[in-house]
């Protein structure tokens, strides 16, 4: 029945083991969590032993371990991640709430990556050994290796303290330009080097000579001919840089005091909130699967070849 | 040859990293000649094609000396905008190996259309019209369903059919052929070269054949050029160079064609190697490996003359 089932439709079936696996591991690892969860929950007020009883029991904790599984994959399966420790409040509502600024922050982010990386990387790839290429290159090993705390802080001091062009903090897209910048140089490190290598690759190919051979211009060889072919690894570390990043950047959120997920993130885990961890590295896995889904359809899309295999 | 040369390679020279690869390379086409060029894996064949249309890769390669003049235009002289008005609409090529020549991720109609669009200015329905004419011309059948398929839904005489559609496209005067057939299936190979030789004559056009196959240039050329390592050796009309070779090297090339020899007995071969670029002498390079070298082959080289039979030969037969 799978194999008649047309393709994509076969895929997301194919995510349903990998959620239940990834969510099975984020249960077993909670429960090494040292210290007792409803010490945790009550957040170290000193209570009677009836009261903990009853948390205990309004938390499902007395339940034997088996039990307490698959209870909490019930509540995955229909999207309800718990309340909060802390605040009380759904986690699924929390989350939703820090969303946007990491979703702005790695839109920003990439878009600024694609652009420097694109640009590095085809100047590079187009004369390999070149001065551009090495000055490319040399950069690109520098941008990747310089941890985001430093060159945030650098940009911070350098564009907002000292010149005043933008400013450090707040909800405008000007506040968005200096952390954008921080996560953009990263990924724009690797992607220069990934679509430099590809497009050497490429550029060596029987249909490069063909298309020059029809007199096509070194823009149309170049934009059409070649980086087609040459786009799928840079595409797919995109999209894994991008998946991580919605789930929030964890360092540059912190050192622009921006309140997304990466904050929340560090919050949860210093006040030890366990659903709330929870809640974010379910959520932060499934968007990972969902958009390596994305990329896969993408692949397809760029190359004929993967689409008919599929068939 | 009463018309004025439609292509005309004048003391070309082509080096690799500095290494010759090509020396003094001459030789003419008449519009709608077919000039065949022969001559063992490496003798320089290719490299002359790529020079042709400038697309020898620089570095390493490079044109060190000579002209050519296609039309009147020294193509050596020309800016990339230059060359990218002559090649593909002017000049056509076709490769050896169709399986990779062509683009994976476009589709046929596109890749064929393109030339039409750059070249001609076309719209795109007006470049699709026109590919799925090409097509049927170059005898791919239901012309207009097969504009969306892409390379690696086809066979590879398909794809060779492809190729050919995309030089002709813009009805070029002369097409350069480099070993079409080479990387296709015998019986692929007769009909790509029948369906070459009614084209030329369809579109009157000039046709460079470049290949190793003597069987294949004497059903099809007007004109033989032999190479060998790097040197044009003889010259001649395609049915006096077979009937009276007159270069040892020719002779002893046609000795090794499977018609010339009785069925059922070991074809000769050429004995010896061809010499490595900087193991070459002052003589005839074919010196070493001719059993008709006289002491003047290895101290002197011979120059290329003689009309229309032209030789490159102190000892001919």
């Amino acid at each position: 029945m799978m194999a008649r089932m047309p393709w994509f439709l076969r895929r997301i079936l194919g995510i349903v083991p990998t959620l239940f696996l990834t969510w099975s591991i984020v249960f077993g690892v909670l429960q090494l969590i040292p210290g007792d969860p409803v010490m945790l929950a009550l957040g170290g007020t000193p209570a009677s032993d009836e009261v903990l009883d009853n948390e205990r029991r309004r938390l499902g904790l007395d339940q034997p371990v088996y039990v307490q599984y698959l209870t909490f994959l019930k509540k995955m399966a229909v999207g309800d991640l718990g309340n909060g420790y802390s605040s009380k409040q759904p986690v699924s509502e929390m989350i939703a709430a820090r969303v946007r600024p990491s979703l702005e922050l790695a839109l920003g982010g990439l878009l600024v990556g694609i652009v420097l990386g694109v640009v590095l990387g085809i100047a590079a790839g187009l004369r390999p050994h070149g001065w551009i290429d090495t000055a490319t290159m040399s950069t690109a090993l520098v941008g990747v290796s310089l941890p985001s705390f430093w060159i945030g802080m650098l940009l911070i001091y350098v564009f907002g303290l000292q010149l005043e062009w933008v400013p450090i903090l707040g909800d405008g897209i000007d506040a968005l330009i200096l952390p954008s910048i921080t996560i953009g140089l990263f990924l724009a490190g690797g992607l220069a080097r990934l679509i430099r290598s590809a497009l050497i690759e490429t550029m060596a190919q029987d249909y490069i000579r063909t298309a020059h051979s029809k007199g096509l211009s070194i823009v149309r060889v170049v934009a059409k001919h070649a980086m087609r072919n040459a786009i799928i690894p840079p595409i797919t570390l995109l999209g894994l840089q991008f998946a991580v990043l919605i789930g929030g950047a964890v360092v540059t959120e912190r050192v622009f005091a921006r309140a997304g997920l990466g904050s929340m993130l560090i919050d949860a885990v210093l006040t030890k909130d366990i659903p709330l961890v929870q809640g974010l590295v379910v959520y932060t896995t499934t968007a990972y699967i969902v958009i390596n889904l994305l990329l896969e359809l993408l692949y397809g899309i760029v190359d004929p070849r993967i689409r008919s295999r599929r068939a | 040859m009463a018309d004025a040369p439609l292509l005309s390679v004048e003391h070309l020279d082509v080096t690799m990293r500095g290494i010759p690869v090509l020396e003094d390379v001459s030789f003419q086409i008449a519009p709608g000649e077919t000039l065949g060029l022969v001559g063992e894996s490496g003798c320089g064949k290719s490299v002359t094609a790529l020079s042709i249309m400038r697309l020898l890769p620089n570095p390493p390669g490079k044109i060190a000396g000579g002209r050519i003049l296609f039309d009147g235009i020294d193509m050596t002289a020309l800016d990339a905008a230059g060359l990218r008005a002559i090649r593909g609409d002017r000049i056509g090529m076709i490769f050896q190996e169709p399986m990779t020549s062509l683009n994976p991720v476009y589709t046929i109609g596109d890749q064929i259309g393109e030339s039409l669009i750059v070249h001609r200015g076309m719209s795109g329905s007006a470049a699709k019209a026109e590919t799925a004419k090409l097509l049927d011309l170059v005898g791919i059948p239901s012309a207009r369903n097969q504009l969306g398929r892409y390379p690696h839904e086809m066979s590879g005489g398909q794809r060779q059919r492809v190729m050919i559609a995309i030089a002709l496209a813009c009805r070029p005067k002369l097409l350069i052929a480099d070993e079409p057939t080479t990387a296709l299936d015998v019986t692929v190979q007769a009909q790509i070269l029948d369906l070459i030789g009614r084209l030329r004559v369809e579109l009157g056009m000039a046709v460079l054949l470049i290949t190793h196959d003597l069987g294949v240039v004497a059903e099809f050329c007007d004109r033989v050029a032999v190479m060998y390592a790097g040197r044009i050796v003889e010259e001649a009309p395609a049915a006096e160079l077979f009937r009276r070779p007159r270069h040892r090297y020719t002779e002893a090339l046609l000795h090794t064609m499977p018609a010339a020899n009785p069925p059922g007995r070991k074809l000769p071969s050429i004995s010896g190697t061809v010499p490595a670029p900087l193991d070459r002498g002052d003589g005839c390079i074919f010196a070493p490996r001719c059993g008709f070298a006289v002491p003047r082959c290895t101290a002197e080289l011979p120059p290329l003359e003689g009309a229309p039979h032209r030789l490159r030969c102190w000892n001919p037969a």
